[in-house]
């Protein structure tokens, strides 16, 4: 495996304070957390600095990695050595990152615990409800109006043959029905964690994301577009073709439509018993004047019509 | 667990028409319910109260989530976490209008 330079990752000195340490994860914590963060990979990011957070906070934990010596390269070929820990206890208070997944390499070294079970114990015996699990699936904006089946990975922790708690991957085909929306969860009861002493298991959430998409905007259950009308289209009115997820529709345009005018194409937004709407912002195109006869004709235009484009501003 | 090769998964969409208890809730957000508690009183999010128990439209667990993940991560309390959730929707809505522009 692996191992990690938690000083480095932590942006910090191998000497630096427990304070200063805090403030450096306050301070990328803020800058990469996945629920604020604009960084690409900021979900890697932040696990990778919280797994370095949770040991480098912890004296004893730090103690302990620094006596492995200051010599290890990141990324450089790691094997813990023979009692590497002998003298060191550790009082197995896993901070709260609860849904983060550590490094082997940390595991190797404190060992994998149940970080997050606290909160979720109640009631008595030895029964007791699996954990419900989180997790997301980006969806394209046209699964929402044909369903799909898409797949999501799942970092899931397991017990092993040997009764260890590891972590596994697991792969879900889910299937997303038509007219889910941006930020809707899908419940998928049983697939979390399993329960203990025959309790029930956990569900699994996802949480639809859907990608961005080049042509439409979505807005809840409505859409908005922006399209192209030719100048003689919007002076003396046409119908055009409007491309929806759903389809090609016709579209009248109205003699005098101005650039911006925004029109509403009811039901044509995400499918549902009431079904979003499609908003159509006419943007006008300027055809090029790039040969003769394009030049000729927007030369009559100068000579012929009396429009000044800039007469509201009185000049 | 067995293997789910091949298998395709049919969930539930919690859409407007579902609502979820405290309890439901807070599993679902993997807190005590103290916390959704706290979260209810700052403003955060809002169940139905017109009924006997708290009943949360089932669209709050994005909030609540977010809010609480802010919450343990950043360590800040309820209402330095409704102000960020505040603060990322309104920026959200205009990056949305940024990009339709």
């Amino acid at each position: 495996m692996e191992y990690k330079d938690y000083y480095k990752i932590m942006g910090v000195d191998r000497n630096a304070t427990q304070d200063d340490i805090k403030r450096a994860y306050r301070k990328l914590a803020r800058k990469y957390h996945p629920d604020v963060s604009k960084e690409a990979n900021a979900q890697g990011k932040f696990q990778e600095m919280q797994e370095a957070y949770e040991v480098l906070k912890d004296p004893e934990k730090r103690a302990a990695y620094d006596q492995l010596g200051a010599n290890w390269k990141a990324g450089q070929d790691f094997r813990p050595p023979p009692d590497w820990d002998a003298g060191f206890e550790f009082s197995g208070d896993f901070g709260g990152a609860d849904e983060s997944v550590f490094s082997d390499f940390f595991e190797s070294l404190f060992g994998r615990q149940d970080r997050s079970g606290r909160g979720n114990r109640r009631g008595g015996g030895f029964q007791g409800r699996g954990q419900d699990h989180h997790a997301k699936v980006l969806v394209d904006l046209e699964d929402a109006f044909h369903g799909a089946t898409r797949s999501v990975t799942l970092q899931a922790p397991a017990v092993d043959d040997s009764g260890r708690l590891r972590t596994r991957q697991r792969t879900l085909s889910v299937r997303i029905p038509k007219g889910i929306k941006q930020g809707q969860h899908i419940r998928l009861a049983g697939q979390g964690s399993p329960g203990m002493g025959g309790g029930q298991a956990g569900d699994l959430y996802l949480e639809v994301e859907f990608k961005s998409h080049g042509v439409y905007r979505v807005e809840g259950a409505d859409l908005y577009m922006d399209l192209p009308v030719a100048p003689w289209e919007a002076a003396l009115g046409a119908k055009v073709k409007v491309p929806t997820p759903g389809g090609v529709v016709d579209l009248t345009i109205a003699p005098g439509s101005k650039a911006g005018t925004r029109l509403r194409l009811r039901g044509r937004g995400i499918p549902a018993k009431n079904p979003g709407d499609l908003y159509v912002t006419l943007q006008i195109a300027l055809p090029p004047a790039g040969d003769d006869r394009s030049r000729e004709l927007y030369e009559q235009m100068r000579n012929q019509m009396n429009f000044n484009p800039r007469a509201a501003l009185g000049v | 667990m067995a293997e789910d090769a091949g298998r395709v998964f049919t969930g539930y969409v919690l859409d407007e028409s579902v609502t979820l208890t405290l309890t439901e809730l807070s599993g679902a957000c993997r807190v005590r319910e103290e916390q959704i508690i706290e979260l209810v009183e700052e403003g955060v999010i809002e169940p139905d109260i017109r009924k006997e128990n708290w009943m949360f439209p089932s669209t709050e667990l994005r909030r609540a989530g977010r809010a609480v993940r802010l919450q343990r991560d950043l360590e800040i309390n309820a209402a330095g976490a409704a102000l960020v959730l505040d603060l990322l929707e309104e920026i959200e809505e205009l990056r949305a209008r940024l990009g339709s522009l």
